[in-house]
């Protein structure tokens, strides 16, 4: 395996990430082409892609999880997946308080509490995972995503194994408590993409290519199927859809 | 109520066929004492075997105690250093194929016929499964649990080990709960065959001595107590352990749990 670390790069306006690498490799076989992508605070990209065409591996890349070495954005970054990964021995309010207890530091009782009243979760901080349903137990992992406070939030199909109902709150829901922040999101779904990212970019090939298809109006939440959305949509979804016969 | 009443049936059932077998092949009571001569034997001996059921129960203990110990140490130092796991695993393995119990004259050879040859004895048939079962267990964590903990860490080494106490050793707490359950059914082994080869004290060496004398009540009574304190261990462990596992969903019931109609 062999790659160049991403890099970060604050610029003078507004914070902004560099998030740029030279690629990566499963020994010979080059599954990534060199890539580099701007991010500002409050600026949501995604990702699109078919799944194995290199989405998650780009997404570690930039967390830091695949070199064996510290990314130099570590200590920046928050992580969501696709599962909650919810610790099932701690109860909701100790798993929000993980990364704190992880790193040794005093939690902030107050914090904790305030993050799950806001993402309603206040009457089951005592809850354990396990009783939870799937959408609460997203939720807490949202929580405990933003507990983390870091400036850029990588999501990996963070919605996808939602039903599609609960789905749309938690997509109303992240992009509300997220809008300060930078968010790299991983998808497979373009309406996911039109209704919660600024731009829009499609990854594939052999090695995968990074490219961007599209750019929205302002003000995420976005119903993907009203009229100044619609043409993004079918922009976006031909261009997925060239990708993938390509 | 049922859940009572079914275990006592049982044993009522299990000490009309055993009576049943001395009167119906006439049996002297040498070869197989009745029932109650071994009530008899226990009542007339119960201070000696009391005393005797004392020693073995705490050779179990101490030996559960210091096995587990030495096998966690085991298991975590296994994962935590390639170097261990180059130069430990295979004698860990190849340990295992010389049969434990041929290792006993040795014992009471070299630490006497005191509670110490006993308790090595069932340290020896202990470790194993505890190390085995807790290395399998922290080897298992659940990855995505890891990145979480590494982005959240950004790597450090400084915050290794608490992704050791926090993630791995808890993720692998029901592994080592079944390590330690096989543990408790095996530490009277450990401790009875040591008493067989040399001892002074303790029920498998009462049992040994009643053979000699053909007192084969005394022996029933001293059986019937050790297999007691066998069983009450091995409920006091699965209880135990199910305490520590409660955030855990069975999708079974336990072999201790009562079956549900």
């Amino acid at each position: 395996m062999s790659a160049d670390s991403t890099s970060f790069s604050p610029s003078a306006s507004a914070p902004a990430f560099r998030l740029a690498g030279s690629g990566f490799a499963y020994g010979d076989r080059v599954v990534l082409a060199p890539f580099s992508l701007d991010l500002t605070a409050g600026e949501t990209v995604a990702i699109l892609g078919a799944s194995g065409c290199g989405k998650s591996t780009l997404l570690r890349l930039i967390a830091g999880l695949l070199l064996g070495q510290p990314s130099s954005l570590a200590g920046q970054v928050a992580w969501m997946a696709q599962q909650d990964l919810l610790l099932p021995w701690l109860t909701l309010f100790d798993n929000v308080l993980l990364g704190a207890r992880l790193r040794g530091e005093v939690p902030d009782i107050a914090r904790t509490q305030a993050l799950l009243a806001r993402l309603g979760l206040a009457d089951r901080a005592n809850a354990m995972p396990a009783s939870l349903s799937g959408g609460m137990r997203q939720r807490a992992a949202l929580a405990r995503t933003l507990m983390e406070d870091r400036p850029l939030v990588l999501m990996d199909e963070p919605f996808s194994a939602l039903d599609a109902i609960t789905r749309a709150a938690m997509q109303e829901l992240a992009s509300e408590v997220l809008s300060h922040r930078a968010v790299l999101l991983v998808t497979h779904d373009p309406a996911e993409a039109c209704r919660l990212a600024d731009r829009i970019f499609v990854l594939s090939g052999a090695p995968a290519v990074l490219q961007q298809v599209a750019v929205l109006p302002p003000a995420a939440p976005r119903d993907p199927l009203s009229p100044p959305v619609l043409p993004v949509l079918r922009n976006v979804q031909a261009a997925l859809q060239k990708a993938v016969n390509a | 109520m049922t859940n009572l009443l079914r275990p006592v049936l049982t044993a009522c059932g299990l000490l009309l066929l055993w009576q049943g077998i001395v009167w119906g092949f006439d049996l002297p009571s040498y070869i197989l004492p009745a029932p109650y001569r071994v009530a008899l034997a226990f009542v007339d001996n119960a201070g000696l075997l009391l005393r005797e059921a004392t020693v073995t129960v705490i050779e179990m203990l101490l030996g559960l105690l210091f096995g587990c110990l030495l096998g966690a140490a085991a298991a975590i130092c296994l994962l935590l250093s390639p170097t261990a796991r180059r130069w430990l695993l295979p004698l860990l393995v190849a340990s295992q194929a010389v049969p434990v119990f041929a290792l006993a004259p040795l014992l009471v050879l070299w630490l006497g016929f005191g509670i110490a040859s006993k308790v090595m004895m069932a340290v020896l048939v202990i470790f194993f499964p505890v190390a085995v079962a807790l290395y399998d267990g922290l080897r298992r964590t659940e990855t995505g649990w890891l990145d979480l903990a590494r982005v959240m860490t950004a790597d450090a080494p400084q915050h290794r080990l608490r992704i050791l106490q926090h993630i791995r050793l808890m993720a692998a707490l029901p592994a080592f709960a079944s390590g330690l359950k096989i543990a408790a059914a095996v530490a009277p082994i450990g401790a009875v065959i040591g008493e067989w080869v040399g001892a002074s004290a303790g029920l498998g060496f009462r049992m040994l001595q009643a053979n000699a004398r053909v007192q084969t009540d005394l022996m029933f009574a001293a059986l019937i107590l050790l297999a007691v304190c066998a069983v009450t261990l091995y409920v006091g462990v699965d209880a135990m352990t199910r305490r520590w596992l409660r955030w855990q969903a069975d999708s079974h019931p336990s072999l201790l749990s009562p079956v549900k109609e």
